[in-house]
């Protein structure tokens, strides 16, 4: 029985791409929390429109359906008070669109800090909003003590505010203030065409940069039928593991420096600038940036880019080895990551957490072998999981996904057909709709976009794997020692950018 | 452990020749800085890095200038926890209206002198999120600039030349 069969429905919409889109009342929309809530689907988005809300919603089968709720009375029964996954999506659909979640128990704002000089920047009206603090969550008990730091941290890192209840070392509860890089990508996105909505796209998160390309030219090419050729797929894929790479090397020393273990650090650190100057040598541009484009890629591989990144994967081959014996050799390392900063399988689960958040969790999702997109649907690859979801499980789960982006970037190079690079975008002439999600370094990125009919963008939602990420980190600190935080936070490694938009 | 620091020991060293200081960077500079603030630090600077709604691209770059290629702290400048330590501001990102407030804050609790260094294209005058409604459009619109280096993100060895160029001249070497 398929997803849909469950959830009584309207028509689908016929010009949304790769999987259906259905109209639902609110018969329908009801069903669709009562089976998150019951952890029979899982919540991949939520986002709102002028007068509609939409759920991504993931069935067992990797079934993947979209329900939209028409809401022109400006109301929707809400999600998150039967799903408490969807409690910041919901409270972003509200900030944003002015639209109110019916039965919500938490009602607080979430990217509005009032300071945008006007209230629901995407919506019909611009009613004022009640002002005052923000009200944090109580915590109350004989010799507790409150921490506030952020959103302006010690290193160099994204900024957000975090407001830890302790007593005495320990953490009796976290809660998390974000939203101070909302950039207000979504509505910057509107009207926009392809080129500039891709560079935006781009520049949702830095880090994945690639990803967030991969995933937005993927939407738009669903959404106008059109396939690239297969070189264009191989040098995407290339360019995505090169960022994983990257990325998981700064990741691995920066969890290590934060236990005091400052050679890790020192070598990954050698080992990324390595893969950013081997990925400035293919593709001109130390972070891949707006390289991948909706047809296929703006630049070919350079001529001595295959050589240079051979080269590369020999010496991380030699280099890589050794560290992860030192990692698994290092009493006193060990002594900081192992049992620290557990994720409960179960909220794993029930989050929908991707990346390595998840799979050291024992949830065996990744886009790229579940959704099997091009071109890993070609390839060979292996996706680690761990069931402890402590620090060290997140740790080990970069350590193999290193070795095993190697092993691609080896298929990769031996298979890179020959060809064309892109192909022209024509549009559709009509309305028309594309979803797709890509593996980030982190997980899932999710991409839903509509696009008018001279193919500028109407409206384009862009969902980052830490939105279900964030979330468990308060989760995971509980019964922490303070001191512990960084290491934590360091192992979720989660976006600002990308949760703020 | 003792082979990789026996290696570290007995190979050379990774790290590369400094880039010149950056031309572009001294004459702002010379425009911005005041005369009475040079020279009075020695060859040291302490730099804040403040993110105002960069997407994270500009804090790698500038976190890869502590590796061993770009090793920035031979040249005296290090990067430290507090603005109350800072000589200097590293600001990046098109202020987005939700970090205005802060980033004033941190600059009003740097001392006296100090300068502030907007990275990247976004910093300088919004770039592509100019004219939204969650953004201010560029840190001189918040607080005083001293010296822009542009670039989406700039690469490390930009970063440096640039902060090369501002050591050089707050500590009075360039002619």
């Amino acid at each position: 029985m398929s997803l849909l069969d469950l959830i009584p429905h309207q028509e689908a919409i016929a010009a949304h791409r790769p999987w259906p889109r259905v109209l639902v009342g609110e018969q329908g929309w009801l069903k669709a929390i009562d089976l998150l809530a019951a952890g029979d689907v899982t919540l991949l988005g939520f986002w709102g429109e002028v007068s509609a809300v939409h759920l991504v919603l993931l069935g067992a089968a990797d079934e993947i359906a979209i329900v939209s709720l028409q809401c022109e009375t400006g109301k929707f029964p809400s999600v998150a008070a039967r799903h408490a996954p969807a409690l910041r999506l919901e409270r972003t659909i509200h900030d944003l669109f002015g639209l109110d979640a019916v039965g919500a128990t938490d009602t607080r704002p979430w990217l509005d800090h009032g300071v945008w000089g006007r209230s629901t920047p995407l919506g019909k009206s611009d009613a004022p909003r009640d002002g005052g603090p923000y009200q944090f969550l109580s915590s109350e008990g004989e010799g507790l003590h409150q921490i506030a730091v952020g959103p302006v941290h010690a290193g160099i890192i994204e900024p957000g505010h975090f407001r830890f209840a302790a007593n005495g070392e320990h953490v009796v509860r976290l809660e998390e203030r974000l939203g101070f890089v909302h950039k207000g990508i979504e509505s910057l996105m509107a009207g926009t065409p392809l080129d500039a909505a891709a560079k935006l796209a781009g520049r949702t998160s830095g880090d994945s940069t690639v990803a967030y390309s991969f995933a937005f030219a993927r939407a738009v090419e669903a959404a106008l039928r059109i396939n690239v050729p297969p070189r264009a797929t191989y040098l995407r894929a290339l360019m995505a593991e090169l960022e994983r790479l990257a990325n998981h090397f700064g990741d691995i020393g920066a969890i290590c420096n934060d236990a005091s273990f400052a050679l890790m650090h020192a070598q990954t650190g050698i080992l990324r600038e390595r893969v950013l100057r081997a990925a400035d040598t293919c593709f001109g541009h130390r972070l891949m940036m707006d390289v991948v484009v909706p047809g296929g890629v703006a630049r070919d591989i350079a001529p001595e880019g295959p050589a240079a990144i051979r080269e590369l994967a020999a010496e991380i081959r030699k280099i890589f080895p050794r560290l992860v014996e030192l990692y698994d050799n290092t009493a006193s390392l060990q002594d900081r990551t192992v049992t620290t900063g557990i994720v409960k399988r179960e909220y794993a689960q029930k989050f929908g957490a991707g990346g390595y958040v998840g799979r050291a969790a024992g949830r065996a999702f990744d886009a790229r072998r579940n959704l099997a997109y091009a071109p890993y649907d070609e390839l060979s690859f292996e996706v680690p999981v761990l069931e402890a979801g402590d620090v060290n499980a997140r740790v080990w789960i970069r350590i193999r996904e290193v070795e095993q982006s190697l092993a691609l970037i080896d298929q990769i190079l031996d298979r890179l057909p020959t060809g064309a690079i892109n192909m022209a975008l024509k549009p559709g002439g009509a309305p028309c709709e594309g979803i797709a999600l890509t593996e980030a370094f982190r997980g899932d990125v999710l991409v839903c976009l509509r696009l008018d009919g001279e193919g500028h963008i109407d409206r384009c939602h862009l969902r980052d794997a830490s939105w279900f990420q964030w979330p468990l980190l308060e989760a995971a600190i509980e019964d922490n020692i303070v001191a512990d935080f960084p290491l934590c936070n360091k192992s979720f490694n989660c976006s600002y950018s990308g949760a703020d938009l | 452990m003792r082979r990789i620091l026996f290696e570290s020991l007995t190979h050379g060293p990774l790290t590369e020749q400094p880039p010149a200081a950056d031309d572009a960077a001294i004459a702002e500079l010379a425009k911005n800085v005041e005369k009475a603030a040079q020279a009075r630090l020695g060859r040291s600077l302490s730099i804040r890095q403040v993110d105002a709604g960069s997407c994270n691209a500009c804090e790698l770059e500038i976190h890869a200038l502590a590796n061993a290629f770009y090793d920035l702290e031979r040249f005296g400048l290090r990067f430290v926890a507090s603005p109350r330590h800072a000589d200097v501001l590293m600001v990046t990102g098109p202020v987005t209206k939700n970090m205005r407030e802060a980033l004033k804050r941190t600059y009003n609790a740097t001392p006296d002198p100090k300068w502030v260094v907007a990275v990247g294209g976004c910093a300088a005058d919004g770039g592509i999120f100019k004219g939204s409604y969650a953004c201010v459009g560029g840190v001189s619109d918040v607080v005083p600039v001293d010296l822009h280096i542009p670039g989406c993100p700039p690469s490390p060895r930009a970063l440096l030349k640039g902060l090369l160029a501002l050591l050089e001249h707050v500590t009075g070497e360039h002619r």
